[in-house]
């Protein structure tokens, strides 16, 4: 990493001053402390991605898993990963953005609002595995649902449901106000403002937040093990309320194994997962900067 | 909140009349329909608070039927948490104790290399390298807690038992240590937006009165954004003690009461996974822990959470 040691920031008028060998060290020190943990984390992905070579080819995506480690393979997990964060789609998107667009559109300052808006942060910080336990006492108990597909998808959208609120409404603000004014002075209504006007600006923010938070459903395992996700699954699910196993259930239980050759499964499987991850956050890194450039102009 | 466009919406409406609420005007304009879809959208904002009640009546229902069978001074009196084994102890400080220590060692990580990171990118980093370096250190942030879990148990444990020939192979030192690598970026990225926040003047002042540029950072501009600062360590915490994968594949699930970083550790996240991938049947004692571990896990993040709120408040209005 090239490092410019010339200080300029927030101060470059008085880029000379005090550039004495006290300043250089501290800034060097800080540009390790930022090095480091990205250096790190590049190393154990390397790391994983030798360990995993050998394993990753098309047989261990279609095979299901077998006590043999090197005939087994992820295709019951992959696709019941496909299937949970498929039905989260579903159910926390459309929620999501509707609650976000009453927020921003309808709530206004209300105290509906504002209590709606302080238990939206507060959710946003419950640990994930409590939303296990929700979906464990609600959905596969109270409800009935049983350790089913359904019950991980609902558990898994309550649980980024925050994410996709949060991002729609940042989305919603880079409307500018004077569209709202022009289109309802035409005497379009509110919702035909919000439907032909609103929704069409704000959709890349709306999809980049669509995308962060299936990214993150994918990687979840905590809430998906308290609900009952299966380690051992030798077929596949077919509707939603079939028992299911994940990806980062299936990598979970290669990990807890102590044979090496269950480990070099469980850091195939992380690739793949890594990089479903990667090709999910390029998207909404693009779709981010298309919606910055439009909204600049 | 400057990101408030609302529609100001008397405009060019000829049934405002003069009411401050034109949204009740009985023109066809608002027929049937738009009622309708806002009260769909509500009920999709009220489905947040359905959820936070559906997690309190969840835990609490289930935690007071254990609470019917374990006394409360049982809970905080014993030390000992065994309630798997034959013996049944119900003492609540050895799961305290694990989730402590892996939290303080990831926070003992985090905090450091956190706000360094935060200093270098808000008073010294060019504008090329800031935008390039923030996204980057929230990726440590996004990386699944299953594949830091792997990387404390694979690798990292084995290259510390190079270091320190006693460290058992599920450790806290290890699942601490990869944790605060993870939280690193809760505590870089609120700190740097509180230090962006402290108005420039303040720095000119310090200089204008002769001072280096670290005596002002580290005798003005440091103090100055000190909540916002400790509202991102709070929240840093908050988020390790919640965290599960790491310390279930690399602590150990060994529920004891110790500060010794070396051996195998359980915590209280750790415990309710360790329950929910064996057979517990529904209803018995042993089900109902994870309930009772699940609130008190529940309520040690919420507090922390409003508290980290309480503090990012200070910071927005008015700052230190």
């Amino acid at each position: 990493m090239s490092v410019d040691l010339q200080p300029s920031g927030r101060a470059h008028d008085i880029r000379r001053r005090g550039n004495n060998l006290g300043e250089r060290a501290f800034i060097a020190l800080s540009v390790v402390a930022i090095a480091v943990p990205l250096l790190i984390l590049g190393g154990l992905v390397v790391n994983t991605l030798g360990d995993a070579i050998g394993r990753l080819d098309w047989d261990f995506i279609t095979s299901y898993p077998s006590r043999r480690a090197s005939a087994a393979g992820i295709l019951p997990a992959l696709i019941g990963s496909l299937w949970l964060i498929g039905l989260t789609a579903v159910i926390a998107l459309p929620l999501g953005v509707g609650a976000a667009l009453w927020l921003e559109e309808y709530g206004g300052k209300s105290r509906l609002a504002g209590f709606i808006e302080v238990n939206i942060a507060n959710l946003a910080g419950v640990p994930s595995i409590i939303y296990g336990l929700l979906g464990l006492g609600l959905f596969v108990r109270f409800l009935g649902l049983g350790r089913s597909v359904l019950a991980g998808a609902l558990t898994l959208s309550l649980l980024v449901m925050p994410i996709v609120i949060i991002a729609t409404r940042e989305a919603l603000r880079t409307v500018p106000g004077h569209l709202r004014e022009a289109a309802a002075a035409l005497g379009a209504t509110r919702w035909q403002v919000i439907r032909q006007v609103i929704l069409p600006m704000s959709l890349p923010g709306i999809m980049t937040g669509a995308i962060l938070s299936i990214s993150r459903a994918i990687g979840e395992t905590a809430p998906l093990i308290v609900v009952g996700a299966l380690t051992y699954v030798t077929f596949l699910p077919a509707g939603p309320g079939d028992p299911f196993t994940a990806l980062p259930i299936q990598i979970y239980n290669w990990v807890s194994r102590p044979q090496e050759a269950f480990l070099v499964n469980a850091a195939a499987g992380i690739m793949v997962l890594l990089v479903t991850m990667l090709v999910l956050n390029s998207v909404a890194v693009l779709l981010r900067n298309r919606l910055q450039r439009r909204t600049r102009r | 909140m400057a990101g408030d466009i609302t529609l100001p919406e008397p405009l060019g409406r000829p049934d405002a009349g003069g009411s401050a609420r034109p949204r009740r005007g009985g023109r066809s304009a608002t027929p049937f329909g738009e009622h309708v879809i806002e009260w769909v959208l509500k009920a999709c904002g009220l489905v947040s608070i359905l959820t936070t009640l559906g997690i309190l009546a969840v835990l609490l229902t289930e935690a007071v039927g254990f609470f019917r069978e374990v006394s409360l001074a049982d809970f905080f009196g014993d030390t000992e948490w065994t309630p798997l084994f034959a013996e049944k102890h119900f003492g609540i400080w050895p799961l305290i104790a694990g989730t402590f220590l892996t939290t303080a060692i990831a926070t003992a990580v985090a905090v450091p290399f956190g706000l360094l990171a935060a200093i270098y990118l808000s008073e010294f980093a060019p504008g090329r390298a800031r935008r390039i370096l923030k996204p980057a250190l929230e990726v440590l942030a996004g990386v699944p807690t299953i594949v830091y879990g792997y990387f404390a148990l694979v690798v990292v444990t084995p290259m510390l038992q190079g270091i320190f020939p006693g460290l058992a192979g599920f450790n806290a030192l290890s699942a601490g240590l990869v944790m605060g690598v993870m939280i690193i970026p809760m505590v870089s990225s609120l700190s740097e937006d509180a230090l962006h926040a402290v108005p420039m003047s303040l720095r000119e002042a310090s200089w204008g009165l002769g001072g280096a540029r670290l005596t002002t950072i580290f005798t003005v501009v440091l103090p100055a954004a000190m909540s916002g600062i400790v509202a991102s360590i709070i929240l840093a915490v908050s988020r390790a003690i919640g965290e599960t994968m790491i310390v279930a594949i690399a602590a150990g699930q060994q529920p004891r009461l110790t500060l010794d970083p070396t051996v195998p550790v359980g915590t209280m996240t750790s415990y309710i996974v360790q329950v929910s991938m064996g057979d517990t049947p529904t209803g018995t004692i042993e089900y109902r822990t994870i309930f009772a571990v699940g609130v008190t896990l529940f309520a040690l993040t919420l507090i922390m959470n409003v508290l980290s709120r309480r503090f990012v408040k200070r910071f927005r209005y008015g700052g230190g």
